[in-house]
């Protein structure tokens, strides 16, 4: 009983061959019974986001948060889904009616893929391919597909700069992420996921800090949260590429935006803070599913937290922040990582992992140091007093003018 | 099992469908897609022979790699081009792009 | 006919319809939408073929870079009147006629070919190309001339974009 999850997946695979069927359609029906699982459950848990978000939003906020509906506010997100189903489902004139409501759809689908290749517990993992960590950025890219699709189909100016906007943010930031990314493939010697985690007897947040803060930004800058949420913010362009959308479709791109956070939550989870491993996940491989999501939704508590209390970033800062400072800094990582990982070869344990984090460490200290001589040279030119207009007294007629004030720079 | 034959059949179809899109249509990036899906069918062709031929050596899919590489390349000058032409001569119809005819 | 056919029979259909919706759609955007369709579908038959690395990699660069660079072209380039003219150039009756006969030339030059009907021969079980193909492509008995020429290509290409697309003031 250790494992019960495969034990109900091997009764049900015995009792489908012995009805007769080909092992063809057993693997086929065993696979669709998975996905079914892993959507809904992932669904269930995007439901009660919803009520995690408003409750901790509002505790940020010094206030209490919904407590009305339901003991703690818990039946509030219900009520949130019947009143976007009972809205009416308007097409803007002149949209392109297919293409505007199976935006909403794909940008959920593309959310949901990632869950194929998250591994849950030793023995359980939806798709364990060879390549899951390239996967995960190739869905990524369909998820862009699905926000040009929404912005252009809404027949919307606002929307489409919105869309662009977006799209143009998503893609930059994807070249930190899939740095980032390939360190934990670096130090585990396969792209497969589980792979990865199996290889984390020491968490990989310890080895590599600079990439996992790397990957945490980047992945906060990809689902478009605060402080990168100039996309959608009311103030700046009026809701962006989701203008025209109201009611149900609306509610697909909220609850694909949340699912979103807890998605890159359980990723960083995965790759950095080991994903499955906790005490006792060995005799009970159940218990990996567990301390999981205890991680992941600790990670989604600290996007939480760097939203509710930074500032928007204007779109001009963001993209330089991405091109100057995170690209190079992602690419200086992942050389000085493998470079290290080299001639750490017959170094193992304790002692790589000691050196790694001490050559992170380095890392930081010598960006602090360019940081600061970059900055301190700024505030010299921006410190400089300016020199003040030069009145030239004496061509001025008689009885006019004031004494003249000379510069003084 | 399927045979090899059905892989090639569906390659040369779709380089054709592509090659009818490259030589009747007028805008100048629907050309482009025409090129995209002619160098889909060829990548297909090579990763189906290495399949069916050669499984040991990677030689048919490090090929597909260089074929991606150049894709993508030739789609982002392209396009450039498009646009620079766009922003002279307010078209991108191929048949109206055609001061050098004499 | 085994499920492998079947499923064969199904993709190329949907592959091959749209990409005749690409070449014949009226409107560009709709068009490229087909053509990440199309895209989509020959990502699939990747993976058939045992090339999970060239699916994925092929959804990256074609569908999250390349569709998202035609659609930004498109949008970028439409006349303000936006009505799109008409679809085909004048030559259009002999373009149909090349394409057909290249295809029957194909067809029948493959169908004569000996090794015609052959099927897949079985793989080992730690069939890994991926670490293969990295190995390939960097070692110098293998390809690293060409993965560092492609690198060039790309460079060079980024460049002259850049400089191409510039708004000269």
């Amino acid at each position: 009983m250790s494992d019960p999850i495969t034990s109900i997946g091997n009764w049900i695979e015995n009792l489908l061959v012995s009805l007769g069927t080909s092992p063809g359609l057993t693997v086929l029906i065993l696979t669709a019974l998975g996905v079914l699982v892993v959507i809904s459950f992932v669904l269930v848990l995007d439901i009660l986001l919803v009520w995690v978000e408003r409750k901790i939003v509002a505790r940020f906020q010094d206030r209490l948060g919904p407590n009305r509906v339901g003991p703690f506010g818990l039946i509030q997100p219900i009520a949130d889904v019947i009143k976007l189903i009972i809205k009416e489902d308007t097409i803007p004139a002149g949209a392109d009616k297919v293409v505007f409501n199976l935006a909403p759809v794909i940008a959920l689908v593309a959310v949901l893929l990632i869950w194929a290749v998250v591994p849950f517990t030793p023995t359980l993992v939806g798709a364990d391919i060879s390549v899951g960590v390239l996967y995960i950025v190739a869905v990524g890219g369909i998820g862009t597909v699905a926000i040009i699709m929404a912005g252009w189909a809404s027949n919307n100016k606002f929307a489409l700069l919105g869309a662009f906007r977006t799209v143009a943010q998503i893609v930059s930031y994807e070249i930190p992420l899939v740095i980032a990314l390939l360190v934990p493939v670096l130090l585990a010697r396969t792209m497969s996921v589980q792979g990865i985690v199996a290889n984390q007897e020491i968490w990989y947040i310890v080895t590599a800090p600079v990439a996992a803060a790397i990957l945490l930004i980047s992945g906060i800058a990809e689902i478009g949260r605060t402080p990168f949420d100039l996309l959608e913010a009311e103030s700046e362009i009026v809701a962006g590429f989701h203008i025209e959308y109201s009611g149900m479709k609306f509610g697909l791109f909220y609850a694909g935006e949340l699912l979103h956070a807890l998605t890159i939550g359980a990723l960083f989870s995965t790759l950095f803070l080991g994903g499955w491993r906790g005490p006792f996940v060995d005799q009970f491989p159940i218990l990996g599913i567990f301390y999981l999501f205890i991680k992941a939704f600790f990670v989604y508590f600290l996007i939480m937290w760097i939203r509710y209390t930074l500032p928007r970033i204007r779109i001009d800062h963001m993209l330089n922040f991405n091109w100057k400072f995170l690209t190079p800094l992602a690419i200086v990582v992942l050389m000085i990582t493998a470079i290290t990982d080299k001639l750490l070869e017959n170094v193992s344990g304790f002692g790589y992992t000691v050196i790694m984090l001490g050559v992170n460490i380095l890392i930081v200290w010598i960006t602090l140091i360019i940081l600061r001589s970059y900055s301190s040279r700024e505030r010299e030119k921006v410190g400089e007093p300016r020199p003040v207009a030069n009145v030239d007294v004496s061509n001025t007629a008689p009885g006019e003018g004031t004494p003249s004030t000379s510069s003084t720079g | 099992m399927v045979p090899i034959s059905w892989y090639l059949i569906f390659a040369a179809a779709l380089f054709c469908i592509g090659l009818f899109g490259v030589l009747a249509r007028k805008n100048a990036i629907a050309i482009l897609m025409g090129i995209e899906l002619m160098l889909n069918a060829v990548n297909i062709n090579l990763v189906a022979f290495w399949r069916y031929g050669t499984p040991r050596d990677i030689s048919g899919q490090a090929f597909a790699v260089m074929v991606f590489a150049v894709a993508a390349a030739e789609v982002a000058v392209g396009l450039a081009l498009f646009i620079s032409v766009y922003r002279r001569r307010r078209t991108v119809a191929a048949d109206e792009i055609d001061l050098l005819k004499w | 006919m085994t499920i492998d056919q079947i499923l064969f029979i199904l993709v190329a259909a949907a592959t091959l319809g749209a990409a005749l919706l690409v070449v014949t759609s009226r409107n560009l955007i709709h068009a490229a939408l087909w053509l990440i369709v199309s895209l989509f579908g020959i990502s699939i038959f990747y993976v058939f073929l045992n090339a999970g690395f060239l699916a994925v990699v092929q959804v990256v660069v074609y569908i999250g870079a390349i569709a998202i660079l035609m659609i930004f072209a498109i949008m970028l380039t439409r006349r303000v009147a936006d009505t799109p003219g008409p679809r085909f150039n004048s030559n259009w009756i002999w373009a149909v006629l090349i394409s057909v006969v290249l295809f029957g030339t194909i067809s029948w030059i493959i169908s004569s070919w000996p090794g015609i009907n052959g099927t897949k021969p079985g793989l080992v079980e730690a069939f890994d190309p991926v670490q293969k193909l990295g190995v390939a492509l960097v070692s110098p008995e293998a390809y690293v001339i060409p993965f560092e020429l492609a690198s060039v290509l790309l460079l060079a290409a980024l460049i002259g974009a850049i400089i191409v697309a510039w708004e000269r003031e």
